[in-house]
């Protein structure tokens, strides 16, 4: 597979180590238990479109929300985590 | 011929009663031969459903299909349908490494699995069919004092639940498979844990046995049947929407792998699981090579012979979200430079076919076996790549559920409330990320 | 010998070669199928299951018969097909899968037996008695079973592994490849021409139709030549794509030295991957077999192979040969091989009113069934008119075509059946940028297929902006099939529809019967498709018999997908040159030459090689070192290089908040010049990873990890600080390899420091426990040094650039000698750690809590933090297994980790288990072992005798329950 990375290009993902669900983004208030059990364990995994983690280990060591098809394997987009969370999150 | 094909069509269309199969042994087969097998009967019947039934199993693979086996045979229910939206074994139990072994650590875990080894080493006399069951050994190598501190706990821990379970040093792992690499390894075979009872089975087979006799105890096997959705009234199941209409249950199985995520949210649920693809090999026929099965345990790779000759291996999931059923060539790499690193004599060997399936990965690398929250409706998933092993008593333990009520004793800690509450399984130590498991 | 006129071989050369030790020779341009042929030998191997008499079906990559072992001794290579292997000098072959020799297989039992080995036999007996089937049954099975044999040795040979880039990748050099790969290149685009023969032209070698009015062979040495001359284009011969994969990507193996006598010193072969933003898959065509009974005698083939066996290799596998064909194809054969004088005794023809298209009689029938059971004698024809025997040493037979669509259909989408053509075209949705031509999309005369090449480059290159112009393609033929579908002649006996695995139509029609009617439950029931060609040879076929069975069209019945790979691909060349010791990079810490010198023994730590231990001369047991190890640490002072601990450096104006929100404990109070220990959580609430955190300024930390976690924990915390909290001023970098570490511990590590130190004052005062400092060393060295312990003594872990590391440690060695500074290994370093009861890799293994580390108090309450919320569930909050000491009752006992941990006289089992033996060493400063262990409701249990199970050995001990803290429980010997 090959990641469109928003600030290098095309780069193998090799270079990468997948995390999951972009949902991860979005840590609750840790006041409300019972919404980080959701937080931490439970997925929409869809078949289809996935927004997901990726973290460029072999390379400029950027966080990425990546996001693609889960059936073809598509790749439609990808951002920097930080910009997404910065506008709010992956929600 | 034609009057062959009429019976058939007779027999297919459900009309069959119980009893018209034939039973197998070598006699039978002796004797068929003689008579140019004229007499061999449909496997089972391909029956249009009903419009309703007792227990409607979703997933014709080999839990679907191991549970309505026990829930007709051990359990005596009447009126029980399997709806696959392919063709039966299509799912998992139709590709996977063939492994049987009961070698895990946590309490939660290995009397289940022990009690699916025990369940293996009589299957094939029970439902009359050769699944080819074959316990040459599964060996996992260590490679560090501390690998080897941590099967020291599993294999007694394995002994301990009545399982069978040795501890092997370097010497005597090498007297067994002289052919690994001891004097050129990055990893040094330290040792091994041995259980004997472990190996193969005929994977198809599996899944016919249990579909024949299930057919044979009256379950409807509907193929080609692909549920949409669950008819629900005031929280609890009434039926299902397939791909052939509605149909109506009094208690819903779900066994459906890979696409457990997928039906559940037909239910209104999010489950604890992702869909990963595991990608599996095999080389092209070989003379016998390796007898057993052998797990490498410094970089993932298992591997085994089958009974036709071709070695039959694998490793990591890819290790992103899939329901691609097909992996990519970085793992084939990965899996083949691990299979040289630790027997280099299989070069020469070429690879035949990769192929991938869609696990269910959980976030602790352990099953739910349950109730839902809808009242009527069950859950059998998050097998990770390891269910296989697991079919029999899968099967078992979601009969018995469902018939019952109540949870199966080796099956208990198999909760879906499990990780809110805090009582993972998670025999790897990795935590809530499934492709870790 | 027969040979015929023409070829592409050179017969100025002759290349001896032995098959089953038998001499004989060939020529460059042959394979080994063609020697083979050309010296009369027809018979070549036998098949899977009823070991039947068998020779070449087909003259490419795809052949299921004529399989061999190549070479011997550690090359030895099974499954070798004959019909691709180069010919070189001295090529040594065996035929395989027999007992006995191939004439005279004593296994050919099985084919008298086949009336009890019909389809899914197997799975209706061999259950009775039980213990028969693994002790009995199994092992005859897989003895008969599989096909050539490993030699058993490592490979000797070397391989590698790269990538390549294109903008178009041509998959196959016939016709329309090299249509496609020269428009493509004279239009400027990067181009790989990939074609797994050893000579680029596919078909246009096994034909002899002009281009131009001139030989096919004149226009592709004109084509090569340009294009060879062209720099953006790259011609890969003898290298297979075998794959495509996401996004592009495709896997190739180049056969560098396979068809050379002996490698020598250069790769055999190399793995490329290679990115193409489009591909065009120009991967001809497999012609299909007619099953009828006895269809697999040797000297039956097909007529496009046999074709090609005349023209290309200038052989005919008899003098007399005759033709079943359904379609105009067969016809050529006829033609061509008429044409080189060999006799043809027939065509048998079932279409209506078909006419010779040259000299040879045509009969309009069938052929019902053949004769010779080690190589062809006669056939018998059946024709309206009754049926008769016809002699001849050949048969060529055609049943049309199937596209080539395997790599089409990796990605899963399923062909498409095409009712004029009777067969199943390339699916829609194939991989993305993947377009087809030629043959593989039903265009299969020479004309169209040139054409189609050109068209299809100039289509896919328009995709990427790349305009491209068809080239002058040659005139060339553009004859149609004409073919009438015949896809079995019905009758008595075996007609084998897979010849490999001796799948035959009676095999389909007794699926059938057992109702293993969907395709998949047909492959699987007769094992159809699951031999060395992937079902090339025979899918297609069964399908359609099976439609005859069931009355459904073809693609009603089913279609059969492909998967990678394309054909057989060898283990070696997939893992590449890294084996064996380089199977993954092996890390040196800047202390290992030093190590080395002193004749340290060494142990992995994941990456790591670690100093385990330093013997001296006289000690006999590695035990004896470690003893000696510990006590003269614990008694003076001694050295160990840490490095290998992860060092994260955390900076900037919220690097405290940061930490705060990182580590279960406090971290923003630790004042400037102190360390504090540092638990992290996963987000679960699962104790994870310890290490410590120092602050050298206000905004500047320096944190430790573990040696195995050093990777996950930098990863974890840029996930923090870029998907959690980007809002906070923090930055972080990896320094594990900048700085090298020596932990300097022992009641003399004071006095061994102040000797190397820059004036700085290490008394107590000035720099107690749990301080750190940046200062100069050795005279102006920079370094980092923090006062902390893991062996429980006054300890320091001074760190320096890592260049200086080796120095350092020479220094320290040096400097201490009057103090007998003892270089210790990581087996001393765990005994002390043990002896002073710290967690480590076996109790922080992911499965734990800070509860059960003993740590609980640890987790604030007074803050949020990763995995704070999920360590308060019901299920960890109700653990009561405690970090315990454990030392044996009769001290003579040994302790092992692993074993586990009962009440005294309860029984043992899963239900009774009350924890288990963590970490285990002898103590040499107790005299006697001691352990580490997790024991239900330890807190409470202090002094109480439980018993140590270890049924593996069937040991069982009975042991105290203690303090973890085995030394120095107070702390006093860290703080002075």
């Amino acid at each position: 597979m090959l990641i469109p990375h928003p600030l290098l290009g095309l780069r193998d993902a090799q270079e990468f180590t997948y995390l999951g669900d972009a949902a991860l983004l979005d840590r609750p208030d840790p006041a409300d238990a019972d919404a980080f059990a959701d937080y931490v364990y439970l997925r929409d995994n869809p078949a289809g479109v996935h927004r997901e983690l990726w973290f460029h280990e072999q390379g400029d060591r950027s966080w990425l929300v990546v996001t693609r098809d889960t059936v073809t394997h598509e790749i439609l987009g990808a951002e920097l985590a930080r910009d997404v969370k910065l506008k709010g999150g992956a929600a | 011929m034609d009057k062959i094909i009429q019976q058939e069509a007779h027999n297919l269309s459900g009309q069959c009663h119980q009893g018209a199969m034939v039973r197998f042994s070598g006699f039978r087969v002796f004797a068929e031969a003689i008579r140019g097998h004229k007499g061999w009967r449909p496997l089972w019947r391909n029956p249009d459903p009903q419009p309703g039934y007792d227990y409607v199993i979703v997933g014709g693979g080999g839990h679907g299909l191991a549970t309505a086996y026990y829930l007709a045979t051990t359990f005596k229910k009447a009126r029980i349908a399997v709806l696959e939206k392919g063709w039966l074994g299509s799912g998992n139990i139709g590709r996977n490494t063939t492994i049987i072994r009961s070698n895990y650590l946590l309490p939660g875990n290995e009397p289940f699995y022990e009690f699916s080894m025990k369940l293996w080493e009589g299957l094939e006399q029970e439902f009359n069919f050769n699944a080819m069951i074959s316990q040459r050994g599964i060996l996992n190598l260590c490679h560090t004092d501390a690998q080897r501190d941590a099967y020291r706990r599993r294999g007694n821990a394995m002994l301990l639940a009545g399982a069978d379970a040795e501890l092997l040093d370097s010497a005597q792992v090498r007297a067994m498979y002289p052919f690994l690499n001891f004097d050129d390894a990055r990893f040094p075979i330290k040792g091994g844990l041995l259980q004997r009872r472990g190996g193969t089975a005929r994977h198809d087979g599996v899944a016919w046995g249990y579909a024949r006799g299930a057919d044979m105890a009256g379950v409807d096997l509907i193929q080609n049947c692909e549920v949409t959705g669950f008819r629900m009234e005031n929280g609890r199941v009434l039926g299902v929407e397939t791909s052939r209409g509605y149909i109506g249950a009094g208690k819903v199985g779900v066994a459906v792998a890979g696409s457990s995520s997928r039906v559940m949210a037909g239910a209104g649920m999010r489950l604890p699981i992702e869909s990963h693809v595991l990608q599996a090999f095999v080389s092209e026929g070989l003379k016998p090579t390796i007898d057993g099965v052998i797990t490498f345990g410094a970089g993932h790779f298992y591997i085994s012979q089958s009974d036709k000759g071709g070695l039959v291996f694998g490793g990591d999931p890819d290790g992103y979200n899939s329901y691609a059923q097909r992996g990519n060539l970085p793992m084939i790499e990965d899996v083949a430079e691990s299979g040289m690193a630790l027997m280099p004599m299989i070069g020469r060997a070429r690879l035949l076919r990769a192929w991938g399936g869609i696990m269910d990965m959980s976030m602790d690398g352990s099953p739910i076996i349950d109730r839902t929250p809808v009242e009527g409706l069950y859950l059998n998933a998050g097998w990770c790549y390891g269910g296989f092993k697991a079919t029999p008593a899968s099967g078992y333990a979601f009969a018995h559920l469902l018939a019952t009520g109540n949870p199966h004793e080796t099956a208990r800690a198999y909760r879906l409330d499990r990780f809110a509450r805090g009582y993972v399984i998670d025999e790897k130590g990795v935590g809530a990320q499934p492709n870790l498991h | 010998m027969t040979r015929l006129t023409g070829g592409l071989i050179d017969r100025s050369r002759s290349l001896g070669f032995t098959f089953d030790g038998r001499s004989l020779t060939g020529h460059p341009g042959d394979t080994l199928a063609s020697a083979l042929l050309a010296n009369g030998v027809r018979l070549m191997g036998r098949s899977f299951k009823y070991h039947r008499p068998r020779g070449p079906v087909g003259a490419g990559s795809e052949e299921p018969n004529a399989l061999v072992e190549l070479r011997s001794g550690a090359r030895q290579e099974p499954n070798t097909r004959a019909t691709v292997a180069e010919l070189y000098d001295g090529l040594e072959a065996h035929s395989q899968n027999r007992i006995g020799s191939l004439r005279f297989d004593l296994l050919a039992v099985n084919d008298l037996m086949s009336p009890f080995f019909a389809a899914g036999f197997y799975y209706k007996t061999f259950m009775w008695p039980r213990a028969f089937w693994e002790k009995l049954y199994e092992p005859a099975i897989r003895r008969a079973a599989g096909l050539g044999s490993l030699s058993m040795q490592p490979d000797p040979d070397a391989y590698d592994k790269g990538f390549l880039h294109c903008d178009l990748l041509v998959i196959g050099g016939g016709a329309s490849g090299l249509a496609a790969a020269l428009t493509a290149a004279r239009a400027g685009a990067r181009v790989i021409l990939a074609d797994e023969d050893f000579r680029l032209g596919g078909r246009l070698l096994a034909e002899t139709h002009p281009l131009d009015d001139a030989p096919a062979t004149d226009w592709i040495a004109r084509t090569e030549a340009e294009l060879a001359a062209l720099p953006n284009l790259r011609i890969l011969r003898r290298t297979t794509v075998f794959g495509a994969f996401d996004h592009g990507i495709y896997g190739a193996v180049e056969r560098i030295a396979d068809h050379l006598p002996d490698p020598g010193r250069q790769v055999r072969q190399t793995l490329w991957r290679i990115t193409a933003r489009r591909a065009v898959l120009a991967a001809g065509a497999i012609e299909r077999h007619i099953p009828f009974q006895n269809n697999d005698r040797p000297g039956i083939m097909l007529a496009g192979a046999m074709r090609a066996y005349a023209n290309r290799w200038a052989v005919s596998p008899a003098q007399r040969v005759a033709i079943f064909t359904n379609n105009d194809d067969g016809h050529r054969t006829a033609l061509d091989l008429a044409a080189k004088g060999v006799q043809i005794a027939a065509v048998i023809d079932p279409r209506e009113g078909v006419r010779a298209q040259g000299d040879y009689p045509v009969i309009a029938g069938v052929v019902g069934n053949a004769k010779g059971r080690l190589g062809l004698t006669k056939i018998e024809v059946a024709t309206r008119n009754g049926s008769r025997w016809i002699d001849c040493g050949a048969l060529g037979v055609s049943g049309g075509w199937n596209p080539n669509v395997h790599l089409a259909s990796h990605h899963r989408g399923r062909p498409v059946w095409d009712e004029g053509l009777q067969a199943f075209l390339p699916p829609k949705d194939g991989p993305k940028g993947l377009i087809c031509a030629g043959a593989v999309t039903g265009q299969g005369s020479t004309g169209a297929a040139l054409r189609s090449g050109a068209q299809a480059a100039i289509a896919t290159l328009a995709d990427l902006g790349i305009t491209a112009h068809a080239p002058d393609l040659p005139r060339a033929e553009d004859a149609a099939q004409n073919l009438h579908p015949l896809w079995h002649v019905p009758g008595k006996g075996r007609a084998w529809v897979d010849f490999q695995n001796d799948v035959t139509v009676k095999d389909i029609k007794l699926a059938h019967q057992e109702n293993m009617r969907p395709v998949e439950h047909l492959k699987r029931w007769t094992t159809l498709g699951m031999a060395t060609d992937q079902g090339k040879t025979a899918n297609v076929t069964a399908l359609a018999v099976m439609s005859e069975l069931t009355g459904k069209p073809i693609p009603e019945t089913g279609t059969t997908i492909f998967r990678p790979p394309y054909s057989g691909v060898s283990l070696s060349v997939l893992g590449g040159g890294d084996t064996g010791a380089h199977f993954r990079p092996r890390r040196l810490t800047p202390t290992h030459a030093s190590a080395t010198a002193q004749g340290a023994v060494f142990t992995e730590a994941g990456p790591w090689m670690r100093a385990q231990y330093f013997p001296r001369s006289g000690e006999t047991h590695w035990r004896e070192t470690v003893n000696r190890e510990v006590l003269a640490t614990r008694k003076g002072v001694g050295i160990c290089d840490v490095t290998t601990l992860g060092k994260i450096d955390v900076q900037g104006a919220d690097a405290d908040e940061f930490l705060n929100r990182v580590y279960a404990n406090a971290m923003a109070s630790l004042k400037v010049g102190m360390v504090r220990y540092g638990l992290m959580l996963r987000e679960d609430g699962t104790a994870w990873d310890d290490g410590t955190c120092a602050r050298l300024a206000e905004t500047h930390y320096v944190v430790t990890t573990t040696t195995a976690n050093a990777g996950p924990v930098y990863r974890h915390m840029e996930f923090a600080r870029q998907c959690l909290w980007p809002e906070l001023d923090v930055h972080l970098i990896s320094t594990t390899d900048a700085w090298a570490q020596i932990a300097v511990a022992g009641p003399n590590a004071r006095r061994l420091l102040e000797r190397i130190v820059d004036g700085f004052d290490l008394s107590n005062a000035a720099f107690p426990f749990m301080a750190c400092a940046s200062l100069t060393i050795c005279g102006g060295l920079r370094a980092r040094l923090f006062r902390i312990s893991f062996s429980g003594e006054l300890a320091y872990e001074v760190a320096v650039p890592a260049r200086y590391g080796h120095a350092l440690m020479a220094r320290l060695i040096e400097k201490g000698a009057d103090l007998g500074v003892t270089p210790y290994g990581t087996e001393a370093l765990g005994v002390m750690r043990i002896e002073k009861g710290h967690a480590a890799g076996n109790e922080l293994n992911g499965q734990t809590t800070a509860q059960m580390l003993g740590l609980g108090r640890m987790v604030s309450t007074k803050k949020d933090s990763i995995g704070a919320v999920m360590s308060r569930r019901e299920g960890l909050a109700a653990e009561r297994r405690l970090l315990v000491g454990l030392q044996p009752v009769d001290v003579g006992d040994p302790v092992v980790a692993g074993a586990h941990l009962f009440t005294e006289g309860a029984p043992q089992g899963t239900d009774t288990d009350q924890g288990w033996i963590t970490s285990a060493c002898h103590s040499p400063h107790l005299g006697h072992a001691i352990g580490l262990g997790f024991l239900e409701n330890g807190a409470a249990r202090m002094g109480e005798v439980i018993v140590a199970a270890n049924p593996l050995a069937g040991q069982s001990v009975r042991m105290r329950v203690v303090s973890p803290h085995f030394i120095d429980p107070d702390g006093g010997r860290l703080r002075d």
